[in-house]
């Protein structure tokens, strides 16, 4: 078969795509674990204290 | 070969045994992903979710009022409480102590508030082995319930210093 | 294009000069390290072994964090150097993009290596690999810490800019080789946990000088552990590349389903990195729904992609010796296989004890509830020692033993000693590995000087089972000392004395 004529799926074009898999790769994590936790650690209240 | 670019279109149906591994994975995979958050709703023995933050000063304030108010008797120089069940219970830990001594009844909860004034800290009660994280300046609110009477020890295993290998402390289940 | 090359008669590779030089310096370097990083590790096993208790408790601390920083870090990542350089540049028979970039990344690496290990054994960092804030080092063992971490980041950006180059040269067409785009996978980790690793270490450095006021504990454990964990996650994809590389090397095997196994490795780059928060299952602050999102929900799609690889991997060595003809029956393929060659029998037990041993019990611990019935038990020190030990430390040793003779053009020395090597090896870890849980079960915490608790206000006595685990960890340890000094002796002596090849 000659470059060219051959159908390429979308996602084998997406897994040869390594800077979309790099930005993926690096983003879902990031928003997934690191910006939820920190939302979490900066909005934790204050013990509510009885007196 | 897995060193060689593969050529044209690599994007093609799995063979049969290759599926059967494949769904095989798949349903082990879904039957472990599925385990915890059940057993999280359904379980009994699962981390606690309630924490705040608490400065250092407040929290050593809280400590010295439950002393105050229940302290009962003195082990090895530290002073020994007995809570109140309705009322929240305060234990500290710091370099390189739990304060106090806690006395708790068996089969009665208690809402018990860890936190540290200084440096991280790992609380492990022998020998059920039941180990929480605590944190300077955050206050873990720890709902516990003796079901058998009896020693425990407190453990750090979290390291904190030189000292951290004689950080022990003690509850007495009565 | 034309570049300085020769052709390997081993293995038939092109080998690029640049290239080659940056690859024999990472992997002698890293076998140095292990070498420390493995006396290291016999010390403190010697300070936990009751019977002997050797060093005091100060130099135990020292030499736990340079055992934890040396083997986990230096010794792994120069190999992985070395890795990157292969997998960009030999396997797309192309070239180093920007020789000097390399040489940059070694530089910072080596300097910021040398400065943590004596910081750390000149008593200035008390405070762990992990040095929990706020914990507090001299600002030059994070200083080190940075330096290391930023040679580290630019030869994992340097895999892209090597793959550029080579796609524009008409190197490769569309689709990376397989043990490249496991590099490559491993790469995307690597820049992820590095990019956190400045995002913790830096504002830590400026705290050690008194720059900054507070660091808070909670946000640095989370992004240190993005750091902290990732950085395994490059360890398994790096380890799975290798298994893929000499099941390739030595039986000329394809991966079973292209489809498969790079679906496999792109679970890896999207969902591994979230496990991380199987280090904050048991702490405070974050929420059930973010330790519920991050280990259960997404991990087990990574935990997926490591089934493929176990599956696709074997089957494709069986299919690799069965064109060879060992066809009869089920299993002669298995017998038939080149047990005595050291690159094989390592990757064999770097599968099957990646499997067993960590895989499984990362798993497990991995749970909400085993968590609370394990943390920071040595159960956890037993787990990793399955999965960095067994899994990625031997599969780096198989293709140790594969690279040696094709980079500097030597032969392995003691033949027979490399035969046995990982067999030795991976016995004393599994023994280590295995009894190290079994008295994490009881509750025996991991970094602890004396399990006897003897200076402690009140006693505590642990059940008398565990002393005899304790004595196996020592048993298993030691033969894993052997295995290791074995591995040294063989790869460092093949490297200096090594007959040479034309
Ligand atoms: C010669 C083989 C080895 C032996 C005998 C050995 C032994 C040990 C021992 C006894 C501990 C102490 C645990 C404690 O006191 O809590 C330990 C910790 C550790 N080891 Fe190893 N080890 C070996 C190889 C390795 C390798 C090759 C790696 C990494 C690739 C590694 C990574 C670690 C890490 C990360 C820790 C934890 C340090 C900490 O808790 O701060 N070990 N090892
Ligand atoms: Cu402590
Ligand atoms: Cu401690």
């Amino acid at each position: 078969m000659s470059e060219g004529s051959e159908e390429y799926s979308a996602v084998q074009k997406f897994y040869d795509n390594i800077w979309l898999l790099l930005g993926i790769g690096i983003v879902l994590p990031t928003v997934l674990f690191t910006v939820w936790g920190l939302y979490e650690v900066y909005t934790l209240p204050y013990l509510p204290i009885v007196k | 070969m897995a060193i060689h670019e593969p050529q044209g279109n690599w994007w093609q149906p799995l063979s049969k045994d290759e599926k059967i591994w494949f769904i095989l994975a798949l349903v082990w995979m879904l039957v472990s992903f599925l385990y915890m958050p059940i057993q999280h709703f359904i379980g009994v023995q699962n981390p606690p979710s309630e924490s705040y933050r608490v400065s250092a000063e407040d929290f050593e304030a809280l400590i010295e009022a439950q002393e105050e108010k229940y302290t009962v008797g003195e082990e090895n120089g530290f002073p020994v409480v007995r809570p109140n069940p309705d009322e929240p219970v305060y234990l500290k830990a710091s370099m390189w102590e739990w304060t106090p001594v806690l006395e708790l009844e068996k089969d009665k909860t208690y809402k018990i508030h860890l936190s540290s004034v200084d440096l991280v800290h790992g609380f492990s009660i022998q020998p059920i082995n039941l180990n929480l994280m605590v944190i300077p300046g955050i206050d873990y609110v720890v709902n516990l319930k003796p079901t058998s009477s009896g020693d425990f020890r407190i453990l750090c295993n979290e390291f904190c210093g030189l000292g951290h290998h004689t950080m022990v402390g003690k509850i007495n289940v009565i | 294009m034309s570049f300085e090359k020769r052709t390997c008669e081993i293995s038939g590779l092109e080998i690029e000069k640049n290239s080659e030089s940056m690859i024999k310096l990472n992997m002698a370097t890293a076998i140095i390290f292990f070498a420390i990083g493995g006396a290291a590790g016999l010390l403190v096993l010697l300070t936990r072994w009751p019977a002997i208790h050797l060093l005091p408790v100060e130099w135990y601390y020292r030499w736990l964090t340079a055992h934890g920083l040396l083997a986990l870090l230096v010794w792994i990542i120069f190999f992985e150097v070395a890795l990157v350089h292969f997998g960009s540049v030999t396997l797309l028979k192309s070239r180093l993009a920007v020789p000097i970039l390399s040489k940059i990344t070694y530089g910072l690496m080596l300097g910021g290596t040398l400065l943590v290990v004596v910081m750390v054994l000149g008593g200035q960092a008390d405070v762990l690999f992990t040095s929990y804030v706020p914990l507090q080092a001299h600002p030059l063992y994070y200083l080190g810490i940075i330096l290391f971490a930023v040679g580290s980041l630019i030869a994992f950006i340097h895999f892209f800019i090597n793959a550029v180059v080579a796609k524009k040269e008409g190197e490769y067409k569309r689709t990376l080789p397989m043990v490249s785009f496991g590099i490559m996978a491993a790469s995307i980790i690597g820049i992820m946990s590095i990019a956190h690793g400045a995002a913790i270490y830096i504002p830590t450095f400026l705290w050690s000088l008194g720059i900054i006021e507070t660091i808070d504990p909670s946000a640095y454990r989370l992004v240190w552990w993005g750091l902290g964990h990732t950085s395994q996650q490059i360890n398994v994809c790096m380890m799975v590349a290798c298994w893929y590389g000499i099941a390739a090397f030595l039986f000329k095997a394809k991966p079973a389903s292209e489809k498969l196994c790079r679906s496999a490795f792109v679970l890896y780059i999207l969902f591994i990195n979230v496990a991380s928060e199987h280090h904050l299952l048991v702490d405070p602050v974050f929420s059930t729904w973010h330790k519920i999102v991050n280990t259960s929900y997404v991990m087990h799609l990574a935990v997926l992609a490591s089934m493929i690889h176990a599956f696709a991997v074997p089957a494709s060595i069986e299919m690799g010796l069965r064109k060879q003809g060992y066809n009869n029956g089920l299993f002669e393929w298995l017998k038939k296989a080149p047990w005595g060659n050291p690159a094989f029998s390592a990757t064999f037990i770097s599968i099957v004890l990646f499997g067993f041993l960590g895989g499984t019990t990362g798993v497990i611990f991995g749970t909400e509830q085993f968590s609370i019935i394990r943390h920071n038990t040595w159960a956890i020190t037993g787990h990793f020692h399955g999965t960095v030990v067994a899994g990625t430390t031997i599969a780096f040793m198989g293709m140790a033993y594969f690279l040696i003779p094709v980079f500097f053009k030597r032969d392995l020395i003691m033949p027979g000693v490399a035969k046995l090597q990982p067999f030795v090896y991976g016995t004393g870890i599994t023994i280590l590995s295995i009894t190290m849980m079994a008295a994490g079960t009881f509750g025996v915490p991991r970094r602890h000087w004396d399990y006897n608790f003897s200076d402690a206000p009140f006693g505590y006595q642990f059940d008398s089972t565990v002393d005899i685990f304790m004595g196996l960890v020592g048993i298993g340890g030691l033969i894993a000392v052997v295995g290791g000094a074995m591995f040294v002796f063989v790869t460092l002596g093949s490297i200096f004395k090594g007959n040479k090849r034309a």
